[in-house]
């Protein structure tokens, strides 16, 4: 099964897990599994009209599927995805 | 309250010419929202600091210039030592702006996903960068920072801005004391973002001591997965330890998507070119201008403009 790695701050509403099997063969298959495994997680990740939230990054390798077909990028069993988060810190 | 010593010039009222980049720290421009405002009563007024007039480009260079100046007068930062932090980008770049005309090396753990203007632009001032698992954040930055200084003590000075006192004092002796005059002691809310906390924690204090009615707002990441750079979730964040959050009367939530859709306004109906935590600062601004609308109470809101948008334009969001 691809395997989709959650980033820290996600890590509460995924059962503490920071790599997850998804089913799926595509990005949004795979993204969608997650959702439906914790519940938890879909207000993270997509807006109230079923999109992804803008700032959810999901990165096959070290490229941003957004610039590859975005969530119809084909995966396969030995794929790992990335959610990663933006960069906090600051003021 | 506090007995501090000015960490840079605070009684001018105009900059000084011909002297060092440490000079250009603090002294900078308060502006009254117009247009993102023209729905509110004349009575209420939101006024926002445009911090990316500091040298280095954000409010961070009156943190970063304070924690050099007293590590330097406490003897912890000298030649041959290294300065040492975790940053998210704008720290970072002050230290490495004021170590480099200091003849200081720096060393700065950062997530690897810090956006390329800011790890292009650190790498050109001359700092050497430890690039962090994005999966752990900021927070996988500040353990990495604590294992380079538990491995090797006497290499490091560990400047620490998330628990370093002289992050807050220096907004204490600068922002609020500017701020204060800038609105001839009229202000009536302070609203700033949470990151290190420290813009909030001294600016806040200070206001707090000339002005106790004074209301303080604190802007936080309404989820802990989110989209704005340069704050935290602090429910779910190592909390910095100059954090006291007891300070704000009130905490706001701002979503991201929000906080995008201030900063696109910001830029194209006030002409404030920011990066998103500005659109958040204002975002909460606008939402504490809106409270007081409806209770037809008058205000004069101020909130922090952190930095520009220049270091976000490989953003998608500016195209959309």
């Amino acid at each position: 099964m691809a395997v989709i790695r959650i980033p820290s701050p996600l890590r509460p509403y995924a059962g503490g897990k920071t790599e997850i099997p998804v089913a799926g063969e595509t990005v949004g298959a795979a993204l969608a599994d997650l959702a439906g495994q914790f519940p938890d997680l879909r207000k993270h990740l997509y807006n109230e009209s079923g999109e992804l939230r803008p700032f959810v990054n999901v990165f096959l390798g070290s490229e941003d599927v957004r610039h590859l077909q975005g969530v119809d990028t084909p995966i396969s069993e030995a794929t790992q995805l990335r959610i990663i988060p933006s960069v906090a810190g600051g003021y | 309250m506090y007995d501090l010593v000015p960490a840079f010039p605070q009684t001018q009222t105009s900059r000084p010419p011909m002297l060092t980049i440490e000079h250009w720290v603090g002294n900078t421009p308060l502006v009254r929202l117009q247009r993102l405002t023209r729905h509110l009563p004349h009575s209420i007024e939101i006024h926002a600091k445009l911090e990316w007039f500091n040298a280095g480009g954000s409010i961070k260079a009156r943190p970063a210039l304070n924690i050099i100046r007293q590590a330097e007068a406490n003897g912890l930062l000298h030649s041959g030592k290294t300065l040492l932090d975790a940053t998210s980008g704008n720290m970072g770049i002050a230290y490495a702006t004021f170590a480099a005309a200091r003849g200081y090396r720096v060393q700065l753990c950062i997530p690897e996903n810090a956006s390329p203007e800011r790890i292009k632009l650190l790498r050109a001032l001359g700092a050497e960068l430890v690039l962090t698992d994005p999966l752990e954040g900021s927070d996988g930055a500040i353990e990495k920072a604590r294992e380079l200084v538990a491995a090797n003590p006497d290499r490091y000075f560990y400047a620490d801005q998330y628990n370093n006192p002289n992050n807050w004092q220096a907004h204490y002796v600068s922002t609020g004391p500017e701020i204060w005059r800038q609105t001839n002691g009229h202000i009536t809310h302070f609203v700033g973002g949470l990151g290190t906390s420290g813009t909030l924690m001294g600016t806040g204090r200070y206001l707090r001591t000339q002005k106790p009615s004074v209301q303080i707002v604190s802007l936080q990441p309404d989820l802990p997965y989110h989209g704005l750079e340069g704050l935290k979730h602090m429910p779910t964040a190592i909390v910095p330890g100059i954090y006291d959050p007891s300070l704000a009367d009130e905490n706001i939530g701002v979503s991201t998507e929000a906080a995008l859709h201030i900063t696109r306004r910001l830029a194209r109906e006030e002409g404030l070119f920011t990066g998103i935590s500005a659109g958040a600062a204002v975002c909460g601004a606008l939402q504490v201008a809106r409270e007081l609308a409806m209770q037809g109470l008058p205000a004069t809101i101020v909130t922090i403009l952190p930095d520009a948008g220049y270091k976000y334009l490989s953003d998608r969001f500016w195209s959309e």
